[in-house]
Order: C-alpha cells, then structure tokens, then sequence
C-alpha cells in the first residue's frame, strides 16, 4: 500500500482536502463514474468519525472489486454476490469492529440477491452500501436487474421490454417489507445536494453500526456514463431525469421503524 | 487589487477532465484547459479565482477528490 498523503498545516482553514481514508493514488474508474464519489465518502465519514483503524470493508466483484488500492482501511474480497454473507462472519468473529459491504447492482440485486434479504432478516449489524447504476459496469453494460423500463443497454439493444424483461427492483422498498433492517435510504449523486445527503446518511448508517442498532442499507443512485452512453454532464442529468422518477428517493426506514 | 479568500487548487495529474466541476460552479470559477495531463485527459484548471465563493460544490462533485479549497486569513490593514 502506498503510504497516505499528509501535508503540513498551512495558514488558513482548509475547507475542503482529500480524505485521509482515501489512498493517494489515481483510480481506474472512468471520469464521471459514482464510485470514485462514493469512495471519497465513505473515506470522508470513516475520518470524520475516527474509525478507520478498526473498519473492515468487504469489496464486491464488479468495478468495485479494487476498493482495497482506494480506501485505506482492512478490505476483504467475497465471491460474486456473498459480499453480505462474508460481513456477517466477520461481525460476529470481531464485535467490536465496523463492518460494511459495498457492492454494486449487479451483484446485490442479481447474483447476490438471496445473501443480501437473508443478512437484512436476520438483522446483523453490518452496513450495506449499494451503488445503483442501472446496467452492468465492469462487464461491458448488460442489463442489470435495475435497467429502467425502455433503456438501451447492450443486452437490450431495443430498450429492456417489461412484458418479456420485468421491470426495475428497487431494493429499499423490498427489504422494508422486513421487521428487522434498522435504517435504509436512497440518495442520489445527482448534485452537490444530493451528495452532501449521501454523506449525511452513510454517517448515519455508521454511528448506528457504532452504536449497535442494527443492519442499514444505503443505496446510492450513481452515474456510469460509458454504459449509460451519455457525457458525464448528461449521466448525472439522466439520474435526475430517468432514475429518480423509478427509484423514489428518501429515507424508508428510520430508527428501526418503516416511514409512512 | 481583488481579494481572493479562496484558494482552489486542483491536481493536474490526478483530473480525468469529466467537467463535473465546471458544470456545477455558480460562479465559472473554472474551465477545462486546452492542454493534456499524463492521463490523457483535458485537466480541469482555475480560470478566475477571484469569483469563488467557497461553496465546495466542485469539490464535493469530482468523483476523483483532485480539488482543495482553502480560506485564507486576510488581514484588513
């Protein structure tokens, strides 16, 4: 691992710098893709609530598989979609550490779906984070799960059909059927709004991990510009335009209880 | 001579041009330049300083963390 940037204290109050969480070193990602944003999150809550030392991720199979070069805390590698089944062990093997899986849509949504209802029933105190970009990444930009009604993706090339192909899954309202899960939201990288939400509310999933609330779900609604075939400007434009109208945003379940 | 408080000061080599920031600068603070980083791409650059208000929006927007914002202390003669 490369060591951390650490600059010397300059005159005047930094407002905004790189996470310490967060390696110094270029990202594979395309430019404009969710997951280098989210990443640098995830660094900046694990250094705003000092738990770096003692947090364990565990990276999915898909463009996130590399979490372990960006973020500088313990990261562990699960096959495809048992990212949450491998959390689970942890947590219970080392109580007293904080666990989170980060996984994509294709692998939450679709290989991984029965791992991800099962870990949520039984309520473990782990923290899913879930980045939803409605088409395969990594693979070359098949449809994915949550491919939006009528979008184009290179296996549907005449947009995916609902008769034949079902329609979007949206995650946080299906585990809100569940008793056990303790706080799940949608957010959206849409805007710097909207990113500020997400920061707020992975800090909120992580002082409740802290404090031993219980599972939280995070989805995230992210840009993948290549496969959504658009301009970074023009992806972001599609989550506000597109993907929020099919995957409602807001919080589903706060405290352990369902929002009306 | 304008007071800039601001200091935005973006890492060339680390930009990978997806003009994010730009799009989101009330102030058109920033602009993509002309020339080449090593990763092949249009680097984002700060054309007018002395416009920024420090609203963090570039900086929570690039998806890269390539953008510090700094306030510096003036001092009033």
């Amino acid at each position: 691992m490369s060591a951390t940037r650490i600059r010397p204290k300059k005159k005047g109050r930094i407002l905004y710098r790189r996470p310490l969480s967060l390696v110094d070193r270029a990202t594979h990602f395309c430019p404009g893709c969710g997951h280098g944003t989210t990443h640098k999150l995830i660094a900046e809550v694990l250094d705003t609530l000092k738990i770096r030392e003692k947090t364990i991720g565990v990276a999915p199979v898909g463009c996130a598989v590399m979490a372990y070069y960006y973020l500088n805390c313990d990261i562990s590698e699960a096959a495809h979609g048992r990212t949450p089944a491998v959390a689970t062990g942890i947590k219970r093997c080392l109580p007293d550490r904080i666990v989170f899986s980060y996984q994509g849509d294709g692998d939450l949504a679709a290989i991984g779906m029965a791992e991800t209802i099962h870990a949520a029933n039984r309520g473990e105190n782990i923290t899913v984070i879930f980045v939803n970009n409605s088409v395969y990444g990594m693979t070359g930009g098949q449809m994915a799960p949550t491919t939006l009604n009528g979008q184009k993706t290179a296996t549907s090339p005449c947009g995916r059909d609902s008769r034949s192909m079902g329609t979007p899954i949206r995650i946080c309202e299906l585990l809100n059927t569940l008793d056990s899960p303790w706080h799940i939201e949608r957010v959206a990288l849409n805007s710097p709004a909207g990113i500020r939400k997400a920061r707020k509310a992975l800090l909120v999933a992580f002082k409740g991990q802290m404090e031993g609330k219980g599972y939280s779900l995070i989805e995230i609604l992210s840009p993948c510009p290549v496969h959504m075939r658009l301009s970074p400007r023009d992806a972001v434009r599609f989550i506000t335009e597109g993907m929020i109208p099919a995957f409602p945003l807001g919080v589903f379940r706060k405290e352990g209880k369902p929002v009306a | 001579m304008k007071a800039k408080p601001y200091s935005l000061r973006i890492d060339r080599n680390r930009c990978k041009g997806c003009e994010l920031c730009v799009s989101v600068c009330p102030r058109q603070v920033l602009d993509l330049s002309e020339e080449i980083n090593p990763l092949g791409y249009h680097f984002a650059r700060v054309t007018n300083p002395s416009h920024c208000i420090g609203c963090m929006n570039c900086s929570d927007m690039c998806p890269d963390a390539a953008i510090e914002i700094q306030k510096r202390l003036i001092r009033h003669a």
